[in-house]
C-alpha cells in the first residue's frame, strides 16, 4: 500500500497518513490552528470504586486484566525511573504471556533498559512505539523491523497529542516511588525516589484507566500528591519499581573533556558579553556534561556581579541546587530530577517546585513557559546552513535519540546550541540536516570550540557582540572548516519506506525517517 | 624487514580518532580492503580510496588490508598506512600530506614560553584540538609517552600532524628520543617546519651540539632557512651539574627545562609537592640559564586533578625565577599562564617606577625616588621587563606612557 505524500512548509516530503490515521503536514511555526474541543475520557462514578478507598489489587497482571487489556490498545508509561525502570518491560511481558497483540507503547521516553521490548515487537505483542528511541531500539526501527510506524514527539508534543485526542491512552501504567491505597502518589520517599513525576500528569488525567505501581505503599494521604487518587483505578504493590542507582545518578558531573570545557567557557563568555546574561534572567540547561559546565561558569558570573536568576527550569542537578542554595537563583521549577542532591533539595526546599511538563511545554495551551525564558542551552546531532536542527538521527541516518523537550525549548528568547564542530570525524554542521526536527528560524547561536555563529535573523545579537573579541564566524565558515579537517562526507542511503514520523509541537508532521539501505 | 604482514595503529573501545591497520602482502588476487568503521556510512568510500592510493604509491599490487577505524582523520589514516607498508617493504619514500599554509610560521627567540603542552606522539585524538587551548607551545612527544614498539609509527604520525594539524600559532615543538634514535627522529620532523626541538635527558654540551649539527645538516639538505631552536631537558644530577655549559653550548638554545621525575629518581628520593628535594636543582638551573642568557623552564606538575596544587607550584616556580612550565593536560594551561603573567599590582608598581624614572630623566635629575625609596637602574630595568611582558600578553596598552602623562606624576 502506498501512502500519498506532500511537500510540507519546511520542504520535506511527508505522508498524509501514518499508521492508518490522517495527519497534517507542517505548515510553518505558529501557523497551524487547532480546531474543536479537547479530548475527554469517560466520566467515572464513585459507586464503581471501593468506599474505603483501597484500590490495591494483587498483581500488575490482575490490574491489567481488570483494565481490560486487549489487542490494539495504547499503553502509556513515564520515564522518571530512567535507566532503572523495572515496570514498563514487565507490562509487555505480561501482555505477551496473555497473548495480547498489536499494542501501541506510548512512553514519555525510553532508555537502554527498555531494549528487551524488542522481543515483544518481534513476537507481535507490540505493533509500534510512539515515543523516543535510543540505541538498539532506534537501530531496530531504522532497519525497518518494527511492524507499525514510529511516531516521535517532543515532551510538549506528547501532552498536546494526549490533550487533543491524537493519542487516546487506554491504560496508563504509572510507576510511583510512594503511593497510598487510594492512588495518591509522589516521586519521593521509599527506595526508588526519582524526585518529581512531572511527565505523568497528562497520562493520568486523560487515560481511560490508570494503574499506579509502587514499591512504597504508605497510608492515606501520600503527601504532597503529584498524582491525585481520584484519577486512579488500581494500585499495585511490587518488590521493586526500579534500580535506585540507575534512576538518579549519585552525582552528576561536569565534563572533564578539555575541548567541551572550552566550549562551555566560550558559551559563558558569549552570554556575558552579549548582555543576555543579566540580573533577573530565566534559564534552562540540560544535564549533559557541557551544559553542567556552562551552569557552573554562569553561576560564577552571577556571583561576581551580584546578580540572581529569577528561576531555572529543571531537570535539576546539584549545580542548579547550589545556585538556589547560595542565592544566585530564586526558584527551580522542576519536571525531572537528575541526581541525589536534587532529590534532597526538592524534598526540603519550598523554592524547588515540582512543575509538570503539561504546564511548561504544551503548545496547545494558553501560554508556554519556554517562550518566557531568556536563556536556553540545547544540544543537537546536526545543524545545517539554515540553522535547522536534528536531534533524532545521526549523520549515518540511524534513529538514535528522542526529541525530549528540545522542540518546545526552541521557543525561548535566546536558543543557544554549544557543540563540538566534529565528533570522531563526523561534522556536526552540514549542508542539510538528515532529519529536520526544529526550523532554523528558532535557533539563534551555535557555539563550537572553533568559533561562534549567530543566526543572521538575530541582528540584535550580532550587534551586541561587535568588537567583543569573541571568535565570531559564519555558519558556512564553520561548516567549511569541519569539512576541511574531516573531508566531505557521503550521504547516507535510504529506502523509500517510512519508519518514523517526526511531529512538530503542534502535532503536524515536520519530517520523516526512512529505512536505512543495507 | 622481509615479513609479509604488519599491524600498526590503535584500536579498542576507548580509542578515538585513530585506526588499526593490518596489512598482508599477497602474491596474487589484487587489493582487498576490509573496513570496520563507525563512520563507514559517511567516509567508507573515501577511506578505501585513500588506502588504495597509498598502496599504488608504494607500488603494491597484491595485498589484504584490514582497517579497524574509530573516526581517524585522513592524515592519521595515511600515517598508519605508510607505517604498515614500511614494516613490510624497504623504502625511504614518504607519502606526504599537504603542509597547510596555517602551519608555515616562524617564532622568535624571545617569545614567552609559559605553558607548553605535551602530546603523546602516537595518540592522534589528543592532537586535533590541542592548539585551541592557547598554550605558547605544543610538544609532539616521540620519547617517554610512546611505547618502544610504537616508536616507528609515531614518527610518521607526528610528521603528518606537523603538516596537517593547525596549532593556531603555538610554537611547534617536538621532543625527540635519546641518543641515536633521537638524531634519526630529526630527519622525520625537521623538514616540516618545527620551531623548537626538546632534547631529553641532556647531560652534556656535546649532547646538544650533536642535535644542533644534525639539524643544520638537515636544513642544508632540505634547503630550509627557518630557525630551529633547542630546549634541552635536564633530568639527572650530572645534567644539573653541567647545566651552565649546556646552556651556552650553541646559539640555537633558547631555554633549558627541568624534568623532576627522572631527576628525583636519579637522587633516589621521592618527588614531593613541596619540592625541597629539588630546590638546589631548580635554583641552579635558573642561575645557569640566566648566566647564559636563556629562559629557565620548570618541570611539569604531574597531578592533573590538583589545580590548586598546581597554582601553588607555579607561584613558587615564578618566585625562583622560572619563566614557564610544561603541561600534561590542557586544563593546566590557563593556571600556568595566569601564574607566570605579571599581577595587576606588579604592573602598577612597574608603571610608577618607569614613569618616575622617565620624568626624572626629562628633568635632568640624577637620582630617582619613588616615595621614600631610591630607584636604582636594575630596578628600572626589571620594571621595564615586566611592562614589556604585560604589553605582549595584552594586559597593558603599548602606548601606556602617553596615556597617563602628567596625571600620574603627582601620585608619585
Amino acid at each position: 500500500m502506498t501512502v500519498k505524500t506532500v511537500i510540507n512548509a519546511a520542504g520535506r516530503e511527508v505522508p498524509l497518513e501514518i499508521n492508518g490515521n490522517p495527519v497534517t503536514p507542517f505548515k510553518g511555526v505558529g501557523k497551524h490552528r487547532p480546531e474543536g474541543r479537547k479530548y475527554s475520557p469517560p466520566i467515572p462514578a464513585c459507586s464503581d470504586y471501593p468506599d474505603d478507598g483501597n484500590k490495591v489489587v494483587d498483581s500488575l497482571e490482575e490490574a491489567l486484566r481488570r483494565c481490560g487489556l486487549s489487542d490494539g490498545m495504547t499503553i502509556s508509561t513515564h520515564h522518571h525511573l530512567r535507566d532503572g525502570d523495572l515496570v514498563s518491560n514487565r507490562v509487555f511481558e505480561i501482555a505477551s504471556e496473555m497473548g495480547v497483540k498489536d499494542l501501541v507503547w506510548f512512553p514519555s521516553a525510553s532508555f537502554p533498559c527498555n531494549d528487551p521490548v524488542i522481543s515483544y515487537l518481534e513476537d507481535g505483542t507490540i505493533n509500534r512505539i510512539e515515543g523516543s528511541m535510543n540505541g538498539p531500539l532506534g537501530r531496530y526501527v531504522s532497519e525497518g523491523k518494527m511492524k507499525g510506524t514510529a511516531v516521535l514527539r517532543s515532551h510538549g508534543g506528547r501532552v498536546q497529542a494526549i490533550q487533543d485526542g491524537d493519542v487516546k491512552i487506554d491504560i496508563a501504567v504509572l510507576a510511583a516511588p510512594s503511593a497510598d491505597p487510594y492512588g495518591n502518589a509522589r516521586g519521593t520517599g521509599g527506595t526508588s525516589a526519582c524526585g518529581v513525576l512531572g511527565y505523568a500528569k497528562a497520562d493520568y488525567m486523560y487515560a481511560e484507566k490508570v494503574i499506579i505501581v509502587t514499591d512504597n505503599l504508605v497510608s492515606l494521604p501520600c503527601f504532597p500528591m503529584e498524582i491525585e487518587g481520584n484519577y486512579v483505578d488500581y494500585v499495585v504493590v511490587v518488590d521493586k519499581i526500579g534500580i535506585p542507582e540507575k534512576i538518579v545518578s549519585g552525582t552528576t558531573q561536569i565534563t572533564k573533556s578539555p575541548d567541551r570545557l572550552l566550549i562551555a567557557e566560550l558559551t559563558a563568555a558569549f552570554l556575558e558579553k552579549s548582555g543576555i546574561l543579566k540580573d533577573g534572567i530565566t534559564m534552562q540547561a540540560g544535564a549533559g556534561g557541557t551544559s553542567l559546565a556552562i551552569a557552573v561558569f554562569v553561576h560564577q558570573i552571577l556571583k561576581n556581579k551580584g546578580w540572581k536568576a529569577r528561576f531555572g527550569f529543571g531537570g535539576s542537578t546539584k549545580y542548579m541546587v547550589k545556585m538556589l542554595e547560595e542565592g544566585q537563583m530564586g526558584y527551580i521549577l522542576d519536571a525531572q530530577v537528575f541526581d541525589l542532591e536534587s532529590v534532597r533539595s526538592v524534598e526540603i526546599n519550598p523554592n524547588h517546585v515540582p512543575y509538570s511538563v503539561f504546564n511548561a511545554y504544551n503548545y496547545h495551551s494558553k501560554g508556554n513557559l519556554t517562550s518566557m525564558m531568556d536563556i536556553m542551552i540545547l544540544g543537537a546531532t546536526e545543524i545545517d546552513l539554515n540553522y535547522n536542527g536534528n536531534v533524532v538521527t545521526h549523520s549515518d541516518g540511524y534513529l538514535l535519540h528522542g526529541i525530549g523537550g528540545w522542540q518546545n525549548c526552541l521557543h525561548a528568547r535566546n536558543v543557544i546550541i554549544p557543540l563540538p564542530l566534529f565528533r570522531d570525524r563526523i561534522p556536526v554542521i552540514v549542508d542539510e540536516v538528515t532529519t529536520l526536527c526544529g526550523p532554523g528560524e528558532l535557533i539563534d547561536v551555535i557555539i563550537t570550540e572553533r568559533g561562534i555563529a549567530i543566526n543572521p535573523l538575530r541582528r540584535d545579537l550580532l550587534d551586541s557582540v561587535k568588537g567583543s573579541g569573541l571568535p565570531l564566524r559564519t555558519i558556512e565558515e564553520l561548516k567549511n572548516e569541519a569539512e576541511k579537517i574531516c573531508g566531505k562526507p557521503q550521504k547516507p542511503q535510504f529506502e523509500n519506506d517510512i519508519v518514523a514520523a517526526i511531529k512538530w509541537v503542534d502535532g503536524t508532521v515536520i519530517d520523516v525517517v526512512r529505512k536505512i539501505k543495507k | 624487514m622481509n615479513k609479509s604482514n604488519s599491524v600498526v595503529g590503535n584500536a579498542g573501545p576507548k580509542v578515538r580518532s585513530d585506526c588499526e591497520i593490518a596489512l598482508e602482502l599477497t602474491t596474487s588476487g589484487g587489493i582487498i580492503i576490509e573496513l570496520v568503521s563507525r563512520v563507514r556510512a559517511l567516509y567508507g568510500e573515501s577511506i578505501k580510496s585513500q588506502v588504495s592510493s597509498l598502496l599504488s604509491f608504494y607500488d603494491i599490487g597484491n595485498a589484504h588490508v584490514l582497517i579497524n577505524d574509530s573516526g581517524a582523520l585522513p592524515f592519521v589514516i595515511s600515517a598508519r598506512m605508510e607505517a604498515a607498508i614500511k614494516k613490510v617493504i624497504d623504502t625511504d619514500l614518504e607519502y606526504l600530506p599537504e603542509l597547510i599554509p596555517e602551519n608555515c610560521y616562524a617564532t622568535e627567540r624571545e617569545r614567552s614560553r609559559f605553558a607548553r603542552l605535551y602530546l603523546p606522539g602516537n595518540t592522534p585524538g589528543l592532537m586535533l584540538n590541542a592548539g585551541l587551548h592557547s598554550a605558547e607551545g605544543i610538544i609532539l612527544d616521540l620519547e617517554d609517552s610512546v611505547a618502544p614498539e610504537k616508536k616507528d609509527e609515531a614518527r610518521i604520525l607526528v610528521r603528518n600532524a606537523l603538516r596537517q594539524v593547525n596549532f593556531f600559532g603555538a610554537e611547534r615543538m617536538v621532543r625527540i628520543n635519546q641518543g641515536k634514535r633521537g638524531l634519526e627522529d630529526l630527519g622525520f620532523v625537521i623538514p616540516h617546519n618545527v620551531n623548537l626541538v626538546l632534547i631529553p635527558k641532556c647531560e652534556s654540551a656535546d649532547h646538544v651540539r650533536n642535535a644542533d649539527n644534525e639539524i643544520e645538516n638537515l636544513k642544508k639538505i632540505h634547503q630550509l632557512s627557518n630557525n630551529v631552536y633547542l630546549m634541552p631537558i635536564i633530568e639527572s644530577a650530572l645534567g644539573v651539574e653541567n647545566s651552565f655549559e649546556i646552556s651556552r653550548s650553541c646559539k640555537n638554545i633558547v631555554a633549558i627545562a627541568l624534568g623532576l621525575e627522572d631527576y628525583t629518581a636519579d637522587l633516589g628520593v621521592p618527588r614531593t609537592n613541596e619540592g625541597m628535594e629539588s630546590f638546589y636543582a631548580r635554583t641552579r638551573l635558573v642561575v645557569a640559564a640566566r648566566a647564559a642568557g636563556i629562559q629557565p623552564i620548570d618541570s611539569v606538575f604531574s597531578d592533573v586533578g590538583d589545580i590548586e596544587g598546581l597554582r601553588q607550584n607555579v607561584k613558587v616556580s615564578k618566585a625562583l625565577g622560572f619563566e614557564g612550565m610544561g603541561c600534561i593536560h590542557p586544563r593546566q594551561i590557563q593556571v600556568i599562564r595566569q601564574g607566570f603573567a605579571p599581577e595587576p599590582d606588579e604592573i602598577d608598581k612597574s608603571r610608577k617606577i618607569v614613569t618616575a624614572f622617565e620624568s626624572a630623566r626629562q628633568k635632568g635629575l640624577g637620582v630617582v625616588a619613588l616615595g621614600t625609596k631610591m630607584i636604582d637602574p636594575p630596578v628600572v630595568a626589571r620594571a621595564q621587563k615586566t611592562l614589556d611582558l604585560a604589553i605582549r600578553l595584552g594586559l597593558l596598552n603599548a602606548d601606556w606612557l602617553s596615556d597617563v602623562s602628567a596625571g600620574e606624576e603627582n601620585e608619585i
